[in-house]
Parts: C-alpha cells; sequence; structure tokens
C-alpha cells in the first residue's frame, strides 16, 4: 500500500450530500477483475453526456461541462471536498480504486458511510472528517480563490489552508499508523497465527459445530 | 456489572486478541463469497503466495450479472461471463463450494446463505457487499466488507474491525393489516434517515419486529445498511429456531441440541444499556413509496411528494429539489398519481418465498395495466422459485402477464441485461433508489411486493389495502 505522510494539492469541491458509491462508479464497470484502471470512469454518470460501457475509449466521450472534475480549474486535484454521509451504499471498494486511480489522496467530508471509511485506509486514501463549519468555510475559500490548495499532515493530524489557518483532526491511531508507514494488514494480521489457532480450540470445544470435520 | 447487548454478546464471543481499545481481531465463522467483489481479492492472495487460512466456512455463488432468462445458453455479455468464471476459477482450484448458475441452489447470495442453513445464529457472516447485514436477523454479527477485508478473511479467519456503538430500533406494537417489513424498514429510514445508524450495530426489536416471520426479518435487517449501520440484528427466538431446524448445513443430533442451547441465550440481558433508543409505534406505519433517489426519501401511500421548500435546510433543500428533476415528479402530487413503466419484484431485500406468495396473492386473477411495458418477478434463488412452481405461483403471474424469471439480482441493480431505459420509472422491491442504480436514467421506486404487485396492475402507486 502506499504511504501517506504529507501532501499539499488542489482541492476539488463537490458539493453534494449523500453521494453514494453508484454514483462514484456505475455498476457496468464493477465488472472489471482488476483492481486499475478505474479512474476515466469516476463518477462516470455525472461526468459525461453520453452513456459510458466498459472498454470504451473514454477520452473520446463527451464530457458534461458543468461536472466540478471538467472544470479547467480543478485539473490536478489531489484533495476532494465533500459533504456529509460520503461514500454510502455499497461495499464496492472499486469507488475507492476509482478515486486514488484519478489521483486522489484524500477526502474531506463531515461524515462518512462506514464501509467506505475502513475501504479507504487500505488503500491508501485518506478519509479526514472536519466539522460541517469548517468544512463550509472551506466551500467558501475554494470556490472563492482559483488555484487554492490544501496541506494535509498526517503525522501532526492538521488541515492547513493557504493562509495559514490550521484545523486539527482526529484518526483513529493504528489506521494512521499503517497508512503511515504502508503496512498490509494481512501481514501484520499473520503476526498473531498462534492466537488464532488458540482461539480455534477454545471456540471449537465450546461450539463444535461451528467446525465441522 | 450491566447487562449485554445482543452485539455485545456476539463481538466478546468473536475476538481473537484485542488491538487497542476499541479495535480487535474478530473471527469470522461464515464467509460468502460473489463474483463482483472476490476476483481481486483472490488475486491479491495468489500475488502474495498466501493460502486460505480455513476454506470449509466459504461459501461462493454468482448471482450479480447472472443471466435470468435463457440460462443454457450462457452469459451472453463476454465482460460478465468472464467475471463468473473468474469466481469459478479461483474456488473450485481452492476447493471452496460452489453453487455455479446450473445448480438449482443457486441464488443470490443473501438468499441463498440462510435457506441452506449456512448462516446460524452467533456466528460471525461477512460477505463482499453491503446487505450481509441481512443474515443478522438470526442473531448473528454479518458485515459488509470491502474487496481488501475480503482478501484479509480469506488469508487469516479473521477481520479488524472497530466495535461499533449500540443502537436498538424498537418497533412498537402491532402493525395494521397489509402492512409488511418493508414497510417497516423504509419506515424506519424515514424516520432516523440513510447516516442515522453510522457507526452502530442496529438491534431491530418490539413487537412488530417478533412478530414477523424470519423473510421479514430479513427484510428488514437487510436495509440496515440503508440507515446507514454495517450490521442489523434481531434476537433469536423460537421463530428462528423452527427455520434453522433440518437445513442442510445447520447442526444435526447432539450438536443441534447443543447448539440451540447456546443460541437461546442470544438476546439482549434486560438491563442491558444501548447509546441510542429510537421507539416507532407499528400503527401508525402506512405502507411506503419511495419518491426520491435516497432511501430515506419516503412518503406513506396516502401522501404526497413533499415540498422542498419546507425542508428548513439549505443542503437539504437542494438535494430534494435534485431528486425531484431527477424523478421527474412535481412537490405536493399525490403519490398516488405516480404512473409506472415497469414493475420489479425480486432482490435479496424481497426475493424470498413469502414475498412471492405475497405479489402473487394480489395478482391472482387479475392483470397487468396496459402502460406497464414490462412486469418481471425475479425468485431469490432457485430453490425459492422451484417451491413457488410447487404452489402454481409462477402461473398466476405468467396469466397475468408478468414475466417469471431464473434467480439472480437482476434489475435490483442492472448488471446483467435487465434494466430500465432513461426517464423509465419502476415500482421496485429492491433496497436502493439511487440515481441510475436500475439504468442509466432509470427512476426508482422502492415498495413492498404486494404494494408493486398492486401497481402491476394498477399502473399506478395504489394502496393495497384497497384493493381486496
Ligand atoms: S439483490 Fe441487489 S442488493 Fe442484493 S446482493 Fe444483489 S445487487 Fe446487491
Amino acid at each position: 500500500m502506499e504511504k501517506f505522510q504529507r501532501l499539499t494539492a488542489k482541492v476539488a469541491p463537490l458539493d453534494r450530500s449523500n453521494v453514494d458509491t453508484d454514483a462514484i462508479i456505475p455498476k457496468q464497470y464493477l465488472k472489471s477483475v482488476k483492481r486499475t484502471g478505474f479512474g476515466p470512469t469516476l463518477f462516470d454518470d455525472w461526468r459525461y453526456l453520453d452513456p459510458g460501457e466498459p472498454g470504451m475509449d473514454h477520452s473520446q466521450r463527451r464530457q458534461n461541462p458543468d461536472f466540478v472534475l471538467n472544470d479547467p480549474r480543478y485539473q490536478g486535484a489531489q484533495v476532494l471536498l465533500a459533504r456529509k454521509n460520503f461514500g454510502c451504499g455499497s461495499s464496492r471498494e472499486h469507488a475507492v480504486w476509482a478515486l486514488t486511480d484519478y489521483g486522489f489522496r484524500a477526502v474531506i467530508a463531515p461524515s462518512y458511510a462506514d464501509i467506505f471509511f475502513s475501504n479507504s485506509f487500505k488503500n491508501g486514501l485518506l478519509p479526514l472528517v472536519l466539522d460541517e463549519a469548517i468544512v463550509d468555510q472551506l466551500f467558501n475559500e475554494v470556490l472563492a480563490e482559483p488555484g487554492y490548495q490544501l496541506t494535509v499532515d498526517l503525522e501532526a493530524q492538521t488541515v492547513e489552508t493557504p493562509s495559514g489557518e490550521r484545523f486539527s483532526f482526529q484518526v483513529d491511531p493504528f489506521r494512521r499508523h499503517c497508512l503511515l508507514n504502508g503496512l498490509d494488514d494481512i501481514g501484520l494480521t499473520l503476526q498473531h497465527a498462534d492466537d488464532i489457532r488458540a482461539y480455534e480450540q477454545k471456540r471449537g470445544a465450546e461450539a463444535p459445530w461451528l467446525f465441522p470435520a | 456489572m450491566t447487562g449485554k447487548t445482543l452485539y455485545d454478546k456476539l463481538w466478546d464471543a468473536h475476538v481473537v486478541r484485542r488491538e487497542d481499545d476499541d479495535t480487535a481481531l474478530l473471527y469470522i465463522d461464515r464467509h460468502l463469497v460473489h463474483e463482483v467483489t472476490s476476483p481481486q481479492a483472490f488475486e491479491g492472495l495468489r500475488l502474495a503466495g498466501r493460502q486460505p487460512w480455513r476454506t470449509n466456512t466459504v461459501l461462493a455463488v454468482p448471482d450479480h450479472n447472472v443471466p435470468t432468462t435463457d440460462r443454457d445458453r450462457g452469459i451472453a455479455d463476454p465482460v460478465s461471463r468472464i467475471q463468473v468464471e473468474t469466481l469459478q476459477d479461483n474456488v473450485t482450484s481452492l476447493g471452496i463450494t460452489f453453487f455455479p448458475m446450473s445448480d438449482v441452489r443457486q441464488g443470490i447470495v443473501h438468499v441463498i446463505g440462510p435457506e441452506q442453513g449456512a448462516t446460524l445464529p452467533g456466528m460471525t457472516v461477512v460477505c463482499g457487499d453491503s446487505h450481509t447485514s441481512t443474515h443478522g436477523a438470526f442473531g448473528a454479527l454479518s458485515v459488509g466488507i470491502g474487496t481488501s477485508e475480503v482478501e484479509h478473511v480469506l488469508a487469516t479467519q479473521c477481520l479488524l474491525q472497530k466495535k461499533m456503538k449500540n443502537m436498538l430500533v424498537s418497533v412498537d406494537g402491532k402493525v395494521g393489516p397489509g402492512v409488511t417489513a418493508k414497510d417497516i424498514v423504509l419506515a424506519i429510514i424515514g424516520e432516523i434517515g440513510t447516516a442515522g445508524g453510522t457507526g452502530c450495530a442496529i438491534e431491530f426489536g418490539g413487537e412488530a419486529i417478533r412478530d414477523l416471520s424470519m423473510e421479514g426479518r430479513m427484510t428488514v435487517c437487510n436495509m440496515a445498511i440503508e440507515a446507514g449501520a454495517r450490521a442489523g440484528m434481531v434476537a433469536v427466538d423460537q421463530t428462528t429456531i423452527d427455520y434453522v431446524k433440518d437445513r442442510p448445513y445447520a447442526p444435526r443430533g447432539e450438536h443441534w441440541e447443543q447448539a440451540v442451547a447456546a443460541w437461546r441465550e442470544l438476546k439482549s440481558d434486560p438491563d442491558a444499556k444501548f447509546d441510542h433508543v429510537v421507539h416507532i409505534d407499528a400503527a401508525g406505519i402506512q405502507p411506503q413509496v419511495s419518491w426520491g433517489t435516497s432511501p430515506e426519501m419516503v412518503a406513506p401511500i396516502g401522501g404526497r411528494v413533499p415540498d422542498p421548500a419546507l425542508s428548513g435546510d439549505a443542503v437539504k433543500t437542494r438535494g430534494m429539489e435534485r431528486a425531484l428533476e431527477y424523478m421527474g415528479l412535481q412537490a405536493g402530487m399525490p403519490v398516488t398519481d405516480i404512473q409506472v413503466d415497469k414493475v420489479f419484484i425480486g432482490s435479496c431485500t424481497n426475493g424470498r418465498l413469502e414475498d412471492i406468495r405475497a405479489a402473487a396473492q394480489v395478482v391472482k386473477g387479475r392483470r397487468v395495466a396496459e402502460n406497464v411495458k414490462l412486469a418481471m418477478v425475479v425468485p431469490g434463488s432457485g430453490l425459492v422459485k422451484q417451491q413457488a412452481e410447487q404452489e402454481g405461483l409462477d402461473k398466476v403471474f405468467l396469466e397475468a402477464g408478468f414475466e417469471w424469471r431464473d434467480p439472480g439480482c437482476s434489475m435490483c441493480l442492472a448488471m446483467n441485461a435487465d434494466r430500465l431505459e432513461p426517464g423509465e420509472r419502476c415500482a421496485s422491491t429492491s433496497n436502493r433508489n439511487f440515481e441510475g442504480r436500475q439504468g442509466l436514467g432509470g427512476r426508482t421506486h422502492l415498495v413492498s411486493p404486494a404494494m408493486a404487485a398492486a401497481a402491476a396492475v394498477a399502473g399506478h402507486f395504489v394502496d393495497v389495502r384497497d384493493m381486496n
């Protein structure tokens, strides 16, 4: 997994609440058996005017000029600013893969849906929670100032605006540690293989029906 | 010491080790796998040279991409076909139990787990699918996971989890006649909102929940995720135990007796503490119809499409306006004036035998209205289909002008050929009315099976209670 430590980058403002995973990556693209290549179809239904199918050359499609990611001013954004309950809906990790493949490294919103939130950490995408009032302020600033950038510092747990204003955010220590160091949780868990076997022994004695031969 | 909730009991019984105060490594008893969210997980295992920890806890089935007609001709769409074949190759090479498309036991993963007795009370159940919450109806801790977690569970039999908060949604008293489990859960989401359960495990309780069959409880828990909760659950009672008995994967003999004794403890203690408690009056619930593009946007059948201007919150007003525009509806119009083009009865929310029976009862002796272009019933599994046919329900639907299909997810998310065309409006028994969910530009109204059947017959939404 790619490490996340500190990032200074442009911000794209997606002014909607309850952005669902069907909107982030529509189902026709879930047929892929790969983890990569989802960037061009991120927010497909909003981003293009013509219907998209897997295997198309998406660069040839008609872009929706009103959609924020098509605005020349937000090209190269690596931070996505959104409203509450971002990533609700299905468990599809493709939603996170699409965001990272597009180039996003962090999302800022007042709240997230649980599965999306935990999927993000497993793919080096930092879902950062700030108060609704601060998110509102950031929306106003991004819209007012072309080229607006934020600095996200995971080590210090802060977000810094161009004027030097700093907001701190909370993040679970274990997840922070994994993200800072780019650690794979499977490897970490397998270090505890003996604990897993001991659990199976004990549980198998209490609830043998869960351990059929 | 204060008592424990059902969730606390399930959590405690599965902790392998604690990572810190509220994160633990939890042991997983059942892992259900389907074709869409697993290929990258199997690939990850192979690339890392890892073996699955315990293959006999895994049950795999294709459901999202499978066609619902002409199965013997295989899958026409080559991309869908590759995904289903990839699943088959991945699981058969590892000796994992697999129900192929030709097997009568094939169906939607959340229908077949319980049907086979692969989902048992007291288990931890995971699947790379958010509607895994369904299995909580059995007094199990069941959560939807992402693909990285699918790989983690395959490799370690464990999931790294943060303990959620305890929330109780108690539906007090009895529902009126004609009000179903689907109406109950839509009314709950309408009340608490799509983020109302975020960070929580919801236990559904109260008389109206206890009165439900297992099918009804599964419908309610299925949509816990639409209320933002990763897990929904219902305490074990005699209804649970009677449902599980004699299912193919259920314990037998001495193990059965032992299991039942343990399962009877799977309920919250009377003095258990919940972080949040919501009470809902069952008698006040009417049949529900969703009008917008989020499952919290629901109205009772006797009501009207709400006016965004009256929401009292600017962000919410904008969301409602956008939803009305997408749905092509006017604020203030009666719900019964909404005409439908297609009707879909099926999905892991409402594709079980009881659902199909309820719809058939409404349809019997009637005809699908002229303006309805397509009305289809897609049973949740091959066994549901077989049983419905033994009861002659297929004939009831076919005579009324419905199509009777093969099992799968179908038009719940339109990954196969079944979908809405732009602008088409559908009465659907599924769980999500997001933009484009049933096809680009398609408009979904979530309802119960009986209400969907009534809309098919009337050509618009109508109170099913007025039809008998
Ligand atoms: S029926 Fe719909 S909600 Fe259920 S598993 Fe299939 S696609 Fe998901």
